[in-house]
């Protein structure tokens, strides 16, 4: 299929052009979760979206599937209660650095650590995009927001380190630059059984952007490129240049941990059994 | 026509006009994208991959 019969055809009637500003990346990053869906060939009706509250998480309200456009950090947990009434369903988390890492952090790390299948697409444009600009839990250490204008001096997570540590057992990096890598680790992490967690890093033009000096929607784009190094690459630069850029690709992924809604159902057998 | 143009979609950002290899495209005055010269296009579909808004489409 063409990307318009794509978009077309995964998109609810009406709703474009969308509310993203002009140059967002999240759009890019919303093409890609399309663009992964079909390469999967799964159906409308076996997917659900859900998504929390902020620009990222308005993706929900525009993809035709199953969707919840849940409240604020709160996507994992009704994420979580879709998934364990519907295993078959395949089950992808939308959602933004502040709210999967700040006000979602607590259920993020949990989510991980039960291995339960979904699949976490994390649209990290490194701020509050929808509130005006905010820094997030992700806002590079010393980078301008609207709350640090003298530039941050809170450390930032590193959320591929953080739900690996938590549990995680596929966690991705791309960027929206990057786009054929976004939807090919997309579709890797649906297809992987367990929490999948792929970060990747959006473009604000508006409030980050304009804030750290950036240039335009194209320069921003064209940062993503020169900044985002896949691993091998990465591992090889020196120790100035690991500081400024990001490794990006495939950074983890274990296939033989316990999964959570097979442990469920393997103990309502054991229970309905007697045993 | 190689190119399809959806201009109410189209915010004007310019993300295709900087990454097309082969200027073939540009930002008009009311800040939509518009074609400069189409026989330059070589198809190779930078424009949709960056697209955030489904705007431009090369039909192949
Ligand atoms: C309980 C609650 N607290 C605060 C807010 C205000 N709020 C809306 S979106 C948002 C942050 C969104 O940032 P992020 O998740 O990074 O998404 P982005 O807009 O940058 O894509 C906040 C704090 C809210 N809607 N609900
Ligand atoms: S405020 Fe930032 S994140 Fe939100 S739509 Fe505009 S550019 Fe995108």
């Amino acid at each position: 299929m063409s990307m318009e019969e794509l978009i077309d055809q995964y998109f609810r009637p009406g709703r474009l052009p969308h509310i993203w500003c002009p140059g967002c990346g999240h759009g890019v990053v919303t093409g890609c979760i399309v663009k992964a869906v079909d390469k999967l060939a799964l159906s409308k009706d076996e997917v659900a979206v859900v998504s929390g509250i902020g620009c990222s998480s308005r993706a929900s309200g525009y993809l035709d599937f199953n969707t919840v456009h849940s409240a604020h950090g709160r996507a994992l947990p009704v994420a979580t209660g879709i998934k364990l009434a519907d295993p078959k369903l395949t089950v992808i988390v939308v959602t933004g650095d502040g709210d999967a890492t700040a006000i979602g952090g607590n259920h993020l790390i949990h989510a991980a650590r039960r291995n339960i299948d979904m699949t976490v697409v994390l649209y990290n444009n490194s701020i509050y995009g929808m509130t005006g600009g905010q820094y997030s839990p992700m806002t590079p250490v010393h980078a301008k927001a609207t709350t640090a204008p003298y530039g941050t001096i809170e450390r930032d997570f590193n959320v591929a380190e953080l739900v690996k540590a938590a549990g995680a057992t596929f966690v991705a990096r791309s960027t929206s630059f990057h786009a054929q890598m976004t939807t090919d680790l997309i579709a890797k992490g649906i297809a992987h059984k367990g929490f999948s967690l792929i970060e990747v890093v959006s473009a604000c033009p508006t409030s980050y952007g304009r804030q750290n000096k950036m240039g335009g929607p194209a320069d921003m784009m064209k940062w993503q490129r020169d900044h985002g190094v896949p691993m091998v690459a990465y591992e090889k630069l020196s120790a100035e240049d690991k500081l400024i850029k990001f490794p990006i690709g495939l950074l983890y992924e274990v296939t033989d941990a316990q999964e959570y809604t097979e442990a469920y159902e393997a103990l309502i057998a054991a229970a309905k059994g007697g045993k | 026509m190689s190119l399809k143009i959806h201009l109410n979609r189209c915010k004007g950002c310019g993300i295709c006009v900087a990454f097309c290899p082969k200027q073939v495209l540009a930002v008009s005055e009311v800040e939509k994208v518009e074609i400069v010269d189409e026989s330059k296009c070589i198809k190779c579909g930078q424009c949709e991959l960056r697209c955030p808004d489904y705007a431009i489409f090369v039909e192949k």
